[in-house]
């Protein structure tokens, strides 16, 4: 099919891009461990298990959002958006290349985090690591998205968490909670109910976003 | 409509009526339901057994939270027309829309609060669903404001604009099915804010008080929609003479 | 293949095109000229499909995949080398014979030396000729053209001038320039913008 041949040569030209930078993934890593030791002497006491969760996944979201900031620099500084927007491909197609560029990076990033995390707090549980899948998902796909409507704004990098946080609200209470709790099934059915939910609105909009 | 000895007239565009139901009207018949849904609200309600004379802010509150709801959804929709159909006064109304739902949130998390220090003596209560997704959706839309003025008007504006009033429109039953698995987490408390049960008088002046409100809204969306297209008249004006 | 009537374009407060009409039959080379700011750029993006006007209507009788698109900003990746943009931009625009047609292209604009080379390491005027190479890949029906000249070295005008004399007749152009005396051999329409 045509259009998954556009979402693999966009997605190889942005992977092809940050191999080429070597900016953002190694920016992401060393911000992941530095945020680990923030945290270490900003919870006064020995944090329980519960507590530091949550932290992982302030963690997570906040080195996502630093990778997400970066998505679309390349197409921004250098006006190359016109030239993907002149293809005769499916607009939606750069969003999806790129969601899965960045997730590519985000998963790098954790590959390394939820170790680190282990070694320094807590050890991790399966349902955290399935809750970190469902929630990366949603974390690109939403975040990519937005990452393009700010970088078509004056105030670029200074809106993209603006325009986040508060749609990355529900991820945080599926992870946390699936991280958490007992029987974690409902928690991971509701993160893959919002991406599946956001991915088609995210598809269905991208054009609108776009084209001018 | 256009003459060929003045081309510049043809070209003056015409403010389209809104609707048929004139403003002053509106505006009169939202004092004289909001004076009755005062009275109903403060004379006629029955006192509420265990929280008191306050708990009639209960009446307030969810209707303006009702309000706010209706304002969101009618931004959703003229969004919707704005990118589908592409009507050109759609991303105008979309916008006046959120700017109502804003307002009528902030009375929300206003009224909510003060029902909560009158009857828990905190300002704030994590507990209440309502509040918070208030607070959600605030944040959410006040971020709206942040990225329509930070992009140049145009069709592009516009576009964003959009699409970002229909990510809300979806944000609210998420987010709302995201605070309720939350109390599952976060260490339940027993603080809540209740509405009384619904019955005889209580109905009937909640129901006065909606409806008074959804007017007073409706009043004010029109007002304020005609005092921009006014101002893009003028400007386009402006234009034409220059 | 596009005709323009009343065409208007304003940014906020600054209005940029007033009132403009245009026809461009196929086959057709029309050049537009006029100071800068008076809106050659703008004119050219909405011809191309990349703005839409805020007044007048334009329409354009073709499919995104025909028209070819050279502004301003070479629109190639700086970190990737010129095969790797071609390889892009051709996978995008499904050339068949990608390989042939990228390779023929880049030897013509004098590139294939340094096809393996990051476009970071270019010149200016060989990074145009790279974005000719971009334009003319999937054989557009339509180019739009914006200063092609300004940005190219002497060699780099003269192959420029080679391909328009033989694409002339064949394919339809819309060129902004500041040296309209150069395409004048080609011109069959002239539009001049006023400030």
């Amino acid at each position: 099919m045509s259009y998954v041949r556009d979402v693999g040569a966009l997605a190889r030209k942005d992977l092809l891009l940050e191999l080429r930078a070597r900016d953002t993934l190694p920016a992401m890593l060393l911000f992941v461990a530095s945020v680990f030791v923030v945290f270490h002497f900003a919870l006064p006491g020995t944090p329980s298990r519960l507590e530091t969760i949550g932290l992982l996944w302030v963690a997570i979201l906040f080195t996502a959002l630093l990778g997400l900031g970066r998505a679309f620099v390349p197409e921004r500084e250098q006006r190359t958006f016109d030239g993907l927007v002149l293809a005769p491909c499916d607009r939606s197609a750069i969003w999806l290349a790129k969601s899965l560029a960045t997730l590519a990076f985000l998963v790098a990033a954790e590959v390394v985090a939820l170790p680190l995390y282990a070694l320094f707090f807590h050890p991790v549980g399966a349902a955290t690591v399935a809750a970190v899948v469902l929630a990366d998902l949603g974390i690109c796909g939403v975040g990519t998205f937005l990452g393009a409507m700010a970088v078509a704004t004056r105030a670029r990098d200074l809106l993209l968490p603006l325009l986040f946080l508060p749609l990355a609200m529900p991820i945080v209470v599926g992870a946390v909670g699936a991280s958490v709790v007992g029987s974690p099934g409902r928690y991971l059915g509701f993160l893959a109910l919002y991406d599946a939910l956001f991915a088609v609105v995210c598809w269905a909009s991208f054009e609108y976003v776009v084209a001018e | 409509m256009s003459s060929p000895s003045n081309p510049a007239a043809a070209t003056i565009p015409q403010v389209g009526r809104i609707s048929r139901i004139p403003l002053p009207a509106l505006a009169a018949a939202s004092l004289v339901l909001v004076a009755t849904a005062l009275v109903f609200v403060f004379f006629v309600a029955p006192t509420d057994a265990n929280q008191g004379f306050s708990q009639r802010i209960f009446y307030f509150h969810v209707s303006i939270a009702i309000t706010a709801y209706a304002c969101f959804a009618g931004a959703a929709w003229q969004a919707f027309r704005h990118l589908w159909k592409r009507d050109p006064g759609a991303d105008l109304k979309s916008y006046v829309c959120v700017h109502q739902g804003v307002i009528f949130g902030t009375l929300v998390l206003l009224t909510g609060s003060i029902w909560a220090k009158i009857s828990w003596g905190r300002w704030w209560l994590w507990s209440s669903d309502q509040l918070v997704l208030f607070l959600v959706l605030f944040l959410f839309y006040c971020a709206y404001f942040m990225l329509r003025f930070s992009v140049d008007p145009g069709p592009q504006r516009a576009n964003l604009s959009a699409v970002y009033a229909l990510f809300g429109v979806v944000l609210i039953p998420v987010s709302f099915a995201a605070i309720r698995l939350a109390k599952d987490i976060i260490h339940p408390v027993v603080f809540t804010l209740h509405g009384p049960n619904f019955g005889g008088w209580i109905l009937v002046t909640y129901c006065i008080a909606q409806v008074a409100l959804l007017v007073l809204a409706y009043t004010l969306y029109r007002l304020e929609l005609s005092g921009k297209r006014l101002d893009g008249r003028l400007r386009e004006l402006k234009e034409v003479l220059a | 293949m596009l005709v323009a009537r009343r065409l208007g374009k304003r940014y906020g407060e600054k209005r940029v095109l007033r009132s403009i009409d245009l026809e461009l039959p196929p086959g057709g080379f029309l050049v537009v000229t006029g100071p800068n700011g008076s809106g050659k750029t703008t004119l050219l993006r909405i011809c191309a499909g990349l703005a839409q006007p805020t007044e007048g209507t334009i329409e354009r009788s073709l499919e995104r995949a025909q028209v070819g698109y050279l502004g301003h900003e070479p629109l190639v990746y700086r970190e990737l080398t010129a095969l790797e943009n071609l390889e892009l931009y051709g996978r995008l625009y499904r050339i068949a014979e990608r390989r042939e047609r990228i390779g023929m292209l880049l030897e013509r604009f004098g590139l294939w030396d340094v096809r393996h080379e990051r476009v970071a390491s270019y010149s200016r005027g060989m990074t145009q000729r790279l974005a000719l190479c971009r334009v003319l890949l999937h054989e557009p029906d339509l180019l739009v053209l914006d200063e092609p000249y300004s940005a190219l070295d002497e060699p780099g005008a003269e192959l420029l001038d080679a391909q328009l004399a033989e694409l002339r007749g064949e394919r339809t152009f819309l060129l902004a320039t500041h040296e309209p005396a150069r395409v004048e051999p080609f011109a069959s329409g002239r539009l001049a913008l006023a400030a």
